[in-house]
C-alpha cells in the first residue's frame, strides 16, 4: 500500500488515547495523539478519584499530569489540534485537521463525551451562574444557595464537593432514588448541606445578569414552584463527542460508536477506546483498558496490510 | 515572570488593562483550578508567539475579588480580550490554541 504520513493517529488525549499512545509509542508505532484542547478530557474536571487502583486518592489533574509524563517516557507525539472531519474509504485513510490534511494506515478514536444540556435555553447562563464542574467553580458560591440537577455518580460526587464552599445544595432528580454508587449516597444523606427534591425537573433557569432563581416542576404531582438559587449546576449525563465522524461509522442508538472486543468499528482499521464507544462502564478504569486494546489490535491491522 | 505573561491585580487592572496602548488578553484563573493549570501552557506559548502584538496578562481570582466582580466572572478560567478598554471577545472554560488565536485576532 501507498506511503502514509503516520501509522496511527489517536484522536483525543483523556485515559483512553493516552493508554493507547503509551502502547503505540512503546511498539514504535509511526503514531501522533491529536487533541483538541489539552490532554485530560473528562479528568481534568474531576476533584478527587479513588476507584482507579494504584491510588488510594489522586485529584484529576495530577493524574493526567502522570500519565502524560509516562506517554513522554516513551516520545509520544502529542500534538494540540482538531480533527474536523475524516474520509475513511481508501486504506490511506484521511483526516483533516484544523490547518492541515495527514493520512494514517489506523486510527484510534478517543474523543469521549461531554456533558449534556438540561436544553432549557440555560446556554445564556454559562459563567454567569450556570455551571457542569463542580472543582472549577465551586469556589464562587461561598455560602450561597445552589441547585444541582441529576442522580447519578457525577452529580452527587459533585455535590458532596460542593458542600466544602457552599450554604446548601438542593438537588433535584426526576426519580425518588438515587442511581449513584450506594458509598457515595451514603455520604450524600449523612450531609446536613445537601437536601433533596425527589421526582422533580427544573422548566427554566432565571436571572438578569446570572442566575437568580430556578423553577422546579413535581413530575408526579405536576405542581411547580420558583426556588431563589445563586447558581445551577448540571450533571444529567453525557453526549459522544462525534461531531467530526460524519457517515460511515456504525453508531448506537445514542450516538456511541459500536465496537467488537477489539475495539474494531464497523471499518476496518479504525477503532474505538473509552467513553465514545458504545460500552456498559465509563470509567477511568474502563478507559484504559479499551486505550491497551485499540492500541495492540491497531498494532495487529497494521502488520497485516504490510503483507 | 520571565515568560511575558504579567501578573494582574486589582490595582493595576485599569492601568495594565483599560489603559494599555496593546491589545490585552486576561486569564483568571486560581490556583485550585485544574482547568486553568492545563490551558496554562497554550498561554504560554500564545505570550511568545503574539507577545509583541497583544499583552498577555492573568488575574488570579482568590487574591483579586473586586475585578473578576466588575466583569461578572463566575466561572473559571474565563478568558478576555480587551482592545481599547473595550472587551472584543470573551471566552469561559478550556479553550483550544487555535480558538484562542482567532479571538486575540478579532483584536490586534
Amino acid at each position: 500500500m501507498k506511503q502514509t504520513d503516520h501509522d496511527l493517529v489517536i484522536i483525543g488525549g483523556g485515559p483512553a488515547g493516552l493508554t493507547a499512545g503509551l502502547y503505540a509509542a512503546r511498539s514504535r508505532l509511526n503514531v501522533i495523539l491529536v487533541e483538541k484542547i489539552v490532554p485530560g478530557g473528562q479528568v481534568l474536571i474531576t476533584d478527587w478519584i479513588e476507584n482507579y487502583p494504584g491510588f488510594t486518592g489522586i485529584s484529576g489533574p495530577d493524574l493526567i499530569e502522570k500519565m502524560v509524563e509516562q506517554t513522554k517516557q516513551f516520545d509520544l507525539a502529542i500534538e494540540s489540534n482538531e480533527v474536523l472531519s475524516m474520509d475513511l474509504t481508501g486504506d490511506s485513510k484521511k483526516l483533516q485537521l484544523y490547518d492541515r490534511e495527514i493520512t494514517t494506515k489506523s486510527i484510534v478514536i478517543a474523543t469521549g463525551a461531554s456533558p449534556r444540556a438540561l436544553d432549557i435555553g440555560e446556554d445564556r447562563f454559562v459563567g454567569r451562574g450556570l455551571s457542569y464542574c463542580a472543582t472549577c467553580d465551586a469556589p464562587f458560591f461561598k455560602d450561597k444557595v445552589v441547585v444541582a440537577v441529576g442522580g447519578g455518580d457525577t452529580a452527587i460526587q459533585e455535590s458532596i464537593y460542593l458542600t466544602k464552599f457552599v450554604k446548601k445544595v438542593y438537588v433535584v432528580h426526576r426519580r425518588d432514588e438515587l442511581r449513584a454508587a450506594k458509598i457515595l449516597q451514603e455520604r450524600a444523606f449523612e450531609n446536613d448541606k445537601i437536601e433533596f427534591v425527589w421526582n422533580s425537573v427544573l422548566t427554566s433557569i432565571d436571572g438578569e445578569s446570572g442566575v437568580e432563581s430556578v423553577r422546579i416542576k413535581n413530575v408526579k404531582t405536576g405542581e411547580e414552584k420558583n426556588m431563589a438559587s445563586d447558581g445551577c449546576f448540571i450533571w444529567i449525563g453525557i453526549l459522544p463527542n462525534i461531531g467530526f465522524v460524519g457517515a460511515g461509522l456504525a453508531l448506537d442508538d445514542a450516538g456511541f460508536i459500536v465496537t467488537d472486543d477489539h475495539m474494531q468499528t464497523s471499518v476496518p482499521g479504525v477503532f474505538a477506546a473509552g467513553d465514545i464507544r458504545n460500552t456498559p462502564l465509563r470509567q477511568i478504569a474502563t478507559a484504559v483498558g479499551d486505550g491497551a486494546i485499540a492500541a495492540m489490535s491497531a498494532e495487529h491491522y497494521i502488520e497485516n496490510i504490510k503483507k | 515572570m520571565g515568560n511575558g505573561i504579567i501578573e494582574i491585580d486589582d490595582g493595576s487592572f485599569e492601568k495594565e488593562v483599560l489603559k494599555s496602548d496593546k491589545p490585552v488578553l486576561i486569564d483568571f484563573w486560581a490556583p485550585w483550578c485544574g482547568p486553568c493549570r492545563a490551558i496554562t501552557p497554550i498561554i504560554e506559548e500564545i505570550a511568545k508567539e503574539y507577545g509583541d502584538k497583544i499583552k498577555i496578562t492573568k488575574c488570579n481570582v482568590d487574591d483579586n475579588p473586586i475585578t473578576p466582580g466588575k466583569y461578572g466572572v463566575r466561572a473559571i478560567p474565563t478568558l478576555i480580550v480587551f482592545n481599547n478598554g473595550e472587551i472584543v471577545d470573551q471566552i469561559t472554560g478550556m479553550v483550544a490554541k487555535a480558538k484562542l488565536i482567532d479571538s486575540i485576532k478579532k483584536a490586534i
